[in-house]
């Protein structure tokens, strides 16, 4: 884990509904203002869409829906932050849905502990870690599991197979 | 960027040659006579010979030196092109194979095969002539021979073409050549340099004579020139023993260097080189003298890569057009009008341009499989005539490279498991020689390639008790034929005998029927018993740029490939009334079945009037796509979808709108599939 790192993490911090994440600021590649979402049938929820970043289709995926949150319609301060993210170790452009981006911001490395293994809402392999930041907590998801979850299942026959294709 | 490995680039281009050579001598095995097939086959040779010096394969270019010898008295007509030579030249190329494949290993054989090849040409009825007299009497040189026979001191005049500077030629390592030819004085012959107002750089002025210690140089120095002699002056002659010193002569000492006129120089030279009256014309005719030279000149190896790369970027372009095209078509400015028309012509042009790039026909491919034939005709003992058509149907590079595998085991199981032996053709009235037909064609969207043979055809009841023997059916289900047959690419059907007699490939149908899967093809299966079978791959034209059929199901767009779409009809109403009845459509008395988009996809919008159905064709038949509403065409750059969505494979891939948005792409062959899986259910439940 990365709690032994003595740099600070550069991250930029952006909100969930109620919970503040935080994402490593070097894999972002850029953050747009909500653009049209192509709706993929079939595809699981998690990766449902697809747009358009300058003449890129990139899988747009909404992290709400493997932290069981709910899905209100976007709002003016929705964002789709396009990160690189390491999947089975291909590096794979994929935007991620916002209800807010905060800025950019160090967390102390030594502020950053594992998450706890019981109390806790969501699955903890998920969370690579809470950092704390003015009082309040921050939680810094573990994308590349995240991801690579989302393709051993959508992959699996069993989950989606009779769903999705022949 | 890291650049290739000059090695590497050997290789590549050592196995390119060597497919040339395989080519040329299975040709020459058909027309034995024919000299421009032995001279490409031997400039083959040589250019392997040459490069695998300058690269370091010492073995290869010691191995190709020998090969190359015996093969040139093939070359001089000493020696008629048997099929046993053939054969032993054949297994020589294997070998020349191996050594540039492990150059380390040193893989052994190569004598034996140098021996058969000596026994062969010796063996040969042209063999007394060949011995008595090396070279042949029509070579001019012959007339001096008596007198040259003996002697060890030759005199070697050249001049170079006038544009064989332009075309890389490097006088330094041609003098380098000759050389290594024996011991030698090289003297440059300046006479000809013009003032300097009227010099050209490109032009080779200088002429060289050397005076060289050999038994008989004539052939070596042949092989120098092998690629220029037809437009430069060369003269081989013997020196008389009592001859000015050997050592240095200046070069005014030679009296017929004085002559001033290049021409004049070389007609009265006893042994004239060839064509060298019409040397100065010649010059300007060279690239069409030396093909080699032009080939090399005339085409260029770019790194897939780059390739993928420039094809990103016109797919930018052509959305970017489309969207210049939408927003003209808004607009009332005639200017702007005709810019983005003129941009649409040049862009589309662009695109063809680019995608012709990426395509290769597959003749290239089908070549290979002639040698693969050959032997095994002659490994299996059956008489075999290979025919293939349509060879300059293009498909994909990455497409055709990986066909490659797939083909092979089909055409060995044609050959070995269809085609019966002799006496049993005649037998059942067949004619003795065995036929394998590899084809290729468009088919609408997709490419056909089948492998037929007129040998037995499947055999239903061993199919049946080998599936039976696999726990594939039980003893008491019924199946189709065309179920039956598509038994033999499942996982652990191939037995044993099969497997030793693909000699060790390891490639089993199943595997056939993977790699085709990967590809988003399909195989089909026909048979008649007695009368042969026919194995039809079709793949799709994985273009990187498609014309597409925008529709509309819902909210939602999709492109559908125009290539599969065959015609659209409105749904009629009556149909739409018992939804979950039948689902066919009466075209012109053929019943079609439809899938309903928006069932497929789960769309929660209402169900609109007026529906469409877009007939399209895929593997099996034809299928109607029930959608909302029909948009128009549009040009389609297809963009891979992400690992994320990889398993839905009702979609090949997306595309960008002129509008900036997104639109996914449906493989037709596929959601007809799941389309069927679909109505079962629906049945079922």
């Amino acid at each position: 884990m990365t709690a032994t790192q003595q740099a600070p993490m550069k991250a930029l911090t952006l909100r969930l509904q109620d919970e503040l994440f935080a994402v490593e600021a070097g894999s972002v590649r850029e953050i747009l203002d909500l653009v049209p979402i192509t709706e993929v049938p079939n595809a699981p929820e998690f990766v449902g869409g697809l747009i358009n970043v300058r003449g890129r289709v990139v899988p747009l995926a909404d992290l709400r829906v493997m932290f069981g949150m709910d899905r209100p319609e976007p709002n003016q301060d929705t964002r789709i932050v396009v990160m690189e993210i390491d999947i089975d170790g291909e590096p794979t452009i994929a935007g991620i849905l916002a209800d807010k981006v905060h800025d950019v911001t160090d967390i102390e490395a030594a502020s950053i502990e594992e998450a706890p293994k019981v109390g806790m809402r969501w699955r903890p392999e998920f969370i690579r870690g809470i950092g704390k930041r003015n009082g309040g907590f921050i939680i810094i998801p573990d994308l590349g599991r995240i991801f690579e979850t989302q393709g051993a299942r959508t992959a699996s026959p069993a989950a989606s197979e009779e769903r999705s294709a022949s | 960027m890291s650049f290739p490995d000059p090695t590497e680039t050997f290789r590549q281009e050592a196995r390119e040659l060597l497919e040339q050579l395989e080519l040329g001598l299975l040709d020459l095995e058909q027309n034995p006579a024919n000299d421009d097939l032995i001279n490409s086959t031997f400039r083959a040779l040589h250019t392997i010979k040459g490069s695998g010096a300058m690269f370091g394969f010492t073995a290869v270019a010691t191995f190709v030196h020998e090969f190359e010898t015996a093969f040139d008295q093939v070359r001089k007509g000493q020696t008629p092109a048997t099929p046993a030579l053939i054969a032993v030249a054949l297994d020589a190329k294997d070998h020349i194979h191996k050594l540039i494949e492990q150059p380390d290993a040193l893989p052994a054989g190569g004598d034996a095969i140098l021996d058969a090849l000596h026994a062969v040409i010796a063996g040969a009825d042209h063999a007394a002539i060949a011995a008595a007299a090396p070279f042949p009497p029509a070579e001019p040189a012959a007339a001096a021979a008596p007198a040259a026979e003996g002697s060890r001191r030759w005199r070697v005049r050249f001049r170079l073409p006038g544009d064989s500077l332009v075309y890389g030629t490097n006088p330094l390592l041609l003098l380098e050549e000759i050389r290594a030819i024996g011991p030698c004085t090289v003297v440059a012959l300046t006479d000809t340099i013009p003032p300097l107002d009227v010099i050209d750089p490109e032009v080779p002025y200088i002429g060289w004579q050397v005076d060289l210690v050999a038994d008989d140089p004539r052939e070596a120095i042949d092989d120098v020139f092998l690629f220029l002699r037809d437009g430069m002056e060369l003269s081989v002659e013997p020196l008389a023993e009592d001859a000015a010193e050997p050592v240095i002569e200046p070069p005014v000492a030679a009296p017929e260097v004085a002559v001033a006129s290049v021409a004049q120089e070389a007609a009265p030279a006893p042994a004239p080189a060839r064509k060298s009256a019409k040397a100065a014309k010649a010059a300007k005719e060279t690239d069409k003298d030396v093909p080699a030279v032009a080939a090399a000149s005339s085409s260029m190896r770019v790194d897939a890569e780059r390739l993928d790369e420039l094809m990103d970027r016109v797919g930018e372009l052509v959305i970017a057009q489309a969207r210049l095209t939408q927003i003209a078509a808004m607009s009332s400015d005639g200017n702007l009008k005709t810019i983005a028309e003129e941009l649409e012509r040049l862009s589309s042009g662009l695109r063809d341009t680019t995608m012709g790039i990426r395509m290769v026909p597959i003749g290239t491919l089908f070549s290979r499989f002639r040698r693969l034939v050959h032997d095994l005709s002659r490994d299996l003992g059956k008489d075999i005539e290979f025919i293939t058509s349509g060879e300059d149907t293009e498909l994909d590079k990455t497409m055709i490279e990986r066909l490659a595998d797939p083909l092979v085991h089909l055409i060995r199981n044609s050959v070995d498991h269809g085609l019966e032996v002799a006496e049993k053709r005649v037998a059942s009235g067949k004619a003795a020689k065995g036929t394998v037909r590899l084809s290729a064609v468009y088919a609408g969207a997709e490419v056909a390639i089948s492998v037929s043979d007129d040998g037995a055809g499947l055999n239903a009841e061993r199919i049946r008790a080998k599936a039976e023997e696999a726990g594939l059916l039980t003893a008491d289900t019924k199946i189709a034929d065309q179920d039956l047959w598509q038994m033999i690419f499942a996982p652990g059907f191939s037995t044993a005998k099969e497997v030793t007699s693909l000699s060790g490939r390891g490639v089993g149908m199943d595997v056939v029927k993977r790699t085709i899967d990967g590809l988003r093809g399909s195989i089909d299966v026909a048979t008649m018993p007695g009368q042969g079978s026919t194995m039809t791959l079709r793949l799709p034209l994985t273009l990187a740029i498609i014309d597409g059929m925008l529709v509309r199901v819902g909210n939602g767009r999709y492109t559908i490939p125009l290539a599969a779409v065959e015609e659209c009809v409105e749904l009629p109403e009556g149909v739409e009334a018992n939804a979950r009845g039948r689902n066919f459509l009466d075209i012109r008395g053929s019943l079609v079945p439809f899938l309903r988009l928006r069932e497929v996809f789960g769309t929660k919008a209402p169900i609109e009037p007026h529906q469409k159905v877009v007939i399209v064709s895929s593997g099996e038949g034809r299928v109607g796509l029930v959608v909302d509403q029909i948009i128009g065409n549009n040009q389609t750059v297809i963009k891979q979808l992400s690992k994320l969505h990889s398993s839905i494979k009702s979609f090949s891939g997306a595309t960008i709108l002129g509008d900036g948005t997104v639109a996914l792409i449906l493989d037709t062959t596929h959601l007809v599939a799941f389309g069927q899986s679909y109505v079962d259910q629906g049945r079922a439940a």
